[in-house]
């Protein structure tokens, strides 16, 4: 799904819950899995300007979960691990989105270069 | 729709968010109602979010802004039916909400609002009785 402006947020978080809703995840992690996408999403937009982000469900086992996958084509970022960091930011927000979205899911890996943009992949196991 | 409608009821502004708001939405109500504050002379704001599936920081600092707005407006905010799904959403993501008072639902946010700000109808026979 591709995401270019502010008004694709809303679509796009109605669409990570509607493959939330198909898998029976629960409200609590629902409503986790699509705060952590909101934030994100909006850092695509901040940093990036935008870029594409693919939905899937998967399954490890007999658990299923949804696997998130943010692609920009932006700047990047510079340390990975301050970026990590409670409290910091570059942007005007309040500097948690980072760490905070980390604490949402069970899985977050990111990649960033200066030359290939950030990849942030994360996923929520159905009962995780 | 590109506004959330603010109803004015007393000393009180009230606004019930329905629908997971878009950020241009989110950020008109936020100058409406510093607006409508300062026009109506409004004490308390309340906000019921029972509607909001997800507060993401971007809908936090909204609700933040508001209620500091408000404040430097001397009025008091409080935002009411806050999801419990979305409520420890909040604390992990470490969003603590501040500059808002909460209230679990709409009738206990009137009476933290009236508390706050000294209910009219507690103060009026208060000042008969001291000119009598």
């Amino acid at each position: 799904m591709k995401i270019e402006r502010e008004q694709d947020v809303v679509p796009f978080r109605n669409r990570v819950k509607e493959y939330a809703t198909k898998i029976n995840m629960g409200l609590l992690n629902q409503t986790k899995l699509i705060t952590a996408a909101s934030e994100l999403v909006r850092n695509m937009l901040k940093y990036a300007n935008g870029g594409i982000v693919h939905i899937e469900v998967i399954s490890q086992g007999r658990e299923n979960g949804i696997r998130l996958i943010f692609r920009d084509q932006g700047p990047g970022i510079k340390d990975i691990q301050l970026a990590m960091k409670d409290g910091y930011t570059t942007g005007k927000s309040l500097g948690l989105g980072l760490p905070g979205t980390k604490r949402l899911v069970n899985e977050f890996d990111i990649k960033s270069s200066a030359e290939e943009g950030t990849t942030v992949s994360i996923i929520k196991w159905k009962n995780g | 729709m590109d506004r959330i409608p603010i109803l004015r009821m007393g000393d009180f502004l009230l606004v019930t968010i329905q629908i997971d708001l878009y950020d241009k939405l989110a950020t008109n109500l936020e100058s409406d109602l510093v607006q409508m504050v300062n026009k109506t002379g409004a004490r308390g704001v309340l906000i019921d979010i029972s509607g909001l599936s997800i507060v993401d920081s971007f809908m936090g600092r909204i609700l933040g802004n508001i209620g500091s707005m408000s404040k430097i407006m001397d009025a008091e905010t409080v935002v009411v039916g806050i999801q419990p799904a979305v409520a420890i959403t909040l604390i992990e993501l470490g969003l603590e909400l501040k500059g808002v008072h909460t209230a679990l639902n709409v009738e206990k946010g009137m009476e933290l609002l009236k508390e706050k700000i000294g209910s009219p109808s507690d103060e009026s026979p208060q000042d008969e009785d001291s000119s009598e």
